[in-house]
């Protein structure tokens, strides 16, 4: 088999950040981690619930780009009923984010001042109500100072700071794991603050370092983000994502 | 029993400047667009606009008929953003009420329960609360005593939404896999506004789809009206798909105001039976 790409190594971090969530409705934006909460299912978390995006659960786990027909729905879960989940806390969303901070704020609203934005992008969405109600990763594919910075713009999911100055917020609050191109993050540290948890293979802790617009917490020894076992690179090639679509998402 | 039909723009004559108007569907899908469209033929202004964000938000900014929209997000699906929305925010033209998709989706719930608020989590910690500094909190008055949003009621002037089939009566019934927030905005409503695919003959909605896709009971709705293609350009299935080459045409009516003014003379400025046949004749090539 040919040498393991970025993409591939990226898929399994975001799969990993599902492990031992057990049966609870993954939420995966963009395609790697839409991938990767796909190999978690078909590998060590079978319990995980996943949508056909649209208003139903899936109960197959076909390719990314498989067409709508090719999809076997188990349950009708149209937007409305997606906030019972949400408040229930039975979900682990991975979003995306165009600003993240060190401490896990997450800004998809606008850039520049609020009233009258730089450049006004898609709005907060339910980004608050999820950080507050459940499990949050995120999935940033272009890791720059200019996405992971000082403070964001406009707080829409909130990070531990945020969380800790309103205590109905922080109550059911996590955000569990940062994946980027070059390295996995999270915010096991003693204030959750930023942390680097493995760099991907290939990528030094300067490169990381660099790319960082705020400050990071570098561990002593900081791993290799583990590569894809033969197994899950099958799935992901074969079954997962056989026309690609990974690579269009994070070009090597 | 009544007989509610009417046609669209008897619907949108009832509209006031200043009035604050819902809009169901979500996104570009099954958005009530004919009526968006009556809207800006009548040139209806100074609105506050509620919306699962799509065109319909960017149409109304475009026409300079927006005071103010409340929304958690404007998208056009396939389109990540909205370039008519994203010029009226970024030229501070309009004013806005940025919250979570949940606090509005509760908002429109105590509207339609004629409750102030409802209390949630969302919001809590956020800019959300920064940035409307209207927004307050409650607390629990039970033992656990949890300070949570107080998400106030989004009362609406009045809601149009669009559905794949109505009866004379005001039943609206949707086909395809998603009935958003719709009811919900009726619920919120005092001028209660359907539009669909086709109206059909007391009873005969069964006809269609099984009990449980008539969503919409009459006690929902003030007004009917049978609009074929009253979700174009957005979707609206099993009746049609997005007109992905028409929402690209709308989004590049974005670059100037030339463009703008093309568009609009072609597709806005006209009875809706003539824009139907603009668009059949397709979108001119660019």
């Amino acid at each position: 088999m040919s040498e393991v790409t970025r993409a591939e190594v990226c898929a399994v971090a975001c799969a990993e950040a599902f492990r031992g969530d057990g049966e609870i409705l993954a939420s995966p934006f963009g395609t790697i981690p839409s991938i990767g909460a796909r190999l978690a299912r078909l590998t060590f978390e079978p319990d995980l619930v996943l949508t056909d995006g649209e208003a139903a659960l899936m109960a197959n786990t076909p390719a990314v780009t498989a067409d709508h027909g090719d999809l076997v729905r188990e349950a009708w879960l149209p937007y409305r009923r997606v906030f019972d989940v949400v408040w229930s806390g039975r979900r682990h969303v991975m979003m995306m984010a165009s600003q993240l901070d060190r401490f896990g704020n997450q800004n998809i609203s606008c850039i520049g001042d609020w009233r009258m934005p730089k450049a006004q992008l898609i709005g907060v969405r339910g980004s608050p109500g999820n950080t507050a109600n459940h499990t949050t990763s995120y999935w940033i594919p272009g890791h720059t100072p200019r996405a992971i910075v000082g403070a964001v713009d406009m707080v829409s999911g909130i990070g531990y700071d945020r969380a800790a100055s309103a205590p109905a917020a922080a109550r059911f609050h996590e955000v569990r794991r940062v994946i980027t191109n070059l390295a996995v993050l999270d915010f096991d540290t003693p204030d959750h603050a930023l942390r680097l948890r493995s760099v991907h293979p290939g990528v030094s802790v300067d490169e990381v370092v660099a790319a960082t617009g705020c400050e990071l917490v570098v561990p002593p020894d900081v791993p290799v983000s583990r590569e894809p076992t033969a197994d899950e690179l099958e799935l992901i090639r074969e079954v997962l994502d056989p026309t690609g679509a990974r690579q269009g998402e994070l070009p090597e | 029993m009544s007989d509610k039909r009417v046609g669209i723009d008897d619907m949108v004559g009832e509209l006031r400047p200043g009035m604050t108007v819902g809009f169901g569907g979500w996104g570009s899908r099954r958005k009530p667009m004919a009526a968006v469209r009556a809207i800006v033929r009548a040139g209806i202004g100074d609105l506050t606009v509620v919306s699962y964000g799509g065109p319909d938000v960017g149409l109304l900014c475009a026409a300079g008929l927006v005071r103010k929209v409340v929304f958690g997000f404007v998208t056009l699906d396939s389109i990540a953003l909205d370039p008519h929305f994203r010029a009226a925010r970024q030229s501070g033209r309009i004013e806005a009420m940025e919250v979570d998709e949940g606090m509005f989706y509760l908002g429109l719930l105590a509207a339609a329960q004629r409750v102030p608020f409802l209390p949630t989590r969302a919001g809590l910690g956020s800019d959300v609360l920064r940035v409307n500094p209207d927004l307050r909190t409650v607390v629990s008055p039970y033992g656990d005593g949890e300070e949570l949003v107080a998400m106030p009621a989004l009362e609406l002037d009045a809601a149009f939404v669009h559905c794949n089939r109505a009866d004379h009566h005001g039943n609206g019934q949707f086909l395809g896999p998603d009935p958003f927030f719709d009811e919900l905005f009726l619920g919120a409503a005092r001028r209660r506004f359907v539009t669909a695919e086709q109206v059909v003959a007391p009873g005969r909605l069964l006809d269609e789809g099984p009990i449980q896709t008539v969503l919409v009971h009459r006690l929902q709705t003030d007004a009917v009206a049978e609009v074929p293609g009253g979700a174009h350009f957005t979707s609206c299935p099993p009746d049609y798909g997005r007109d992905e080459a028409f929402q690209r045409a709308y989004a590049k009516a974005a670059a100037d105001p030339d463009t703008w003014r093309a568009f609009a003379e072609r597709y806005l400025q006209v009875e809706e039976t003539e824009y139907r046949k603009a668009v059949s004749a397709g979108v001119p090539a660019s």
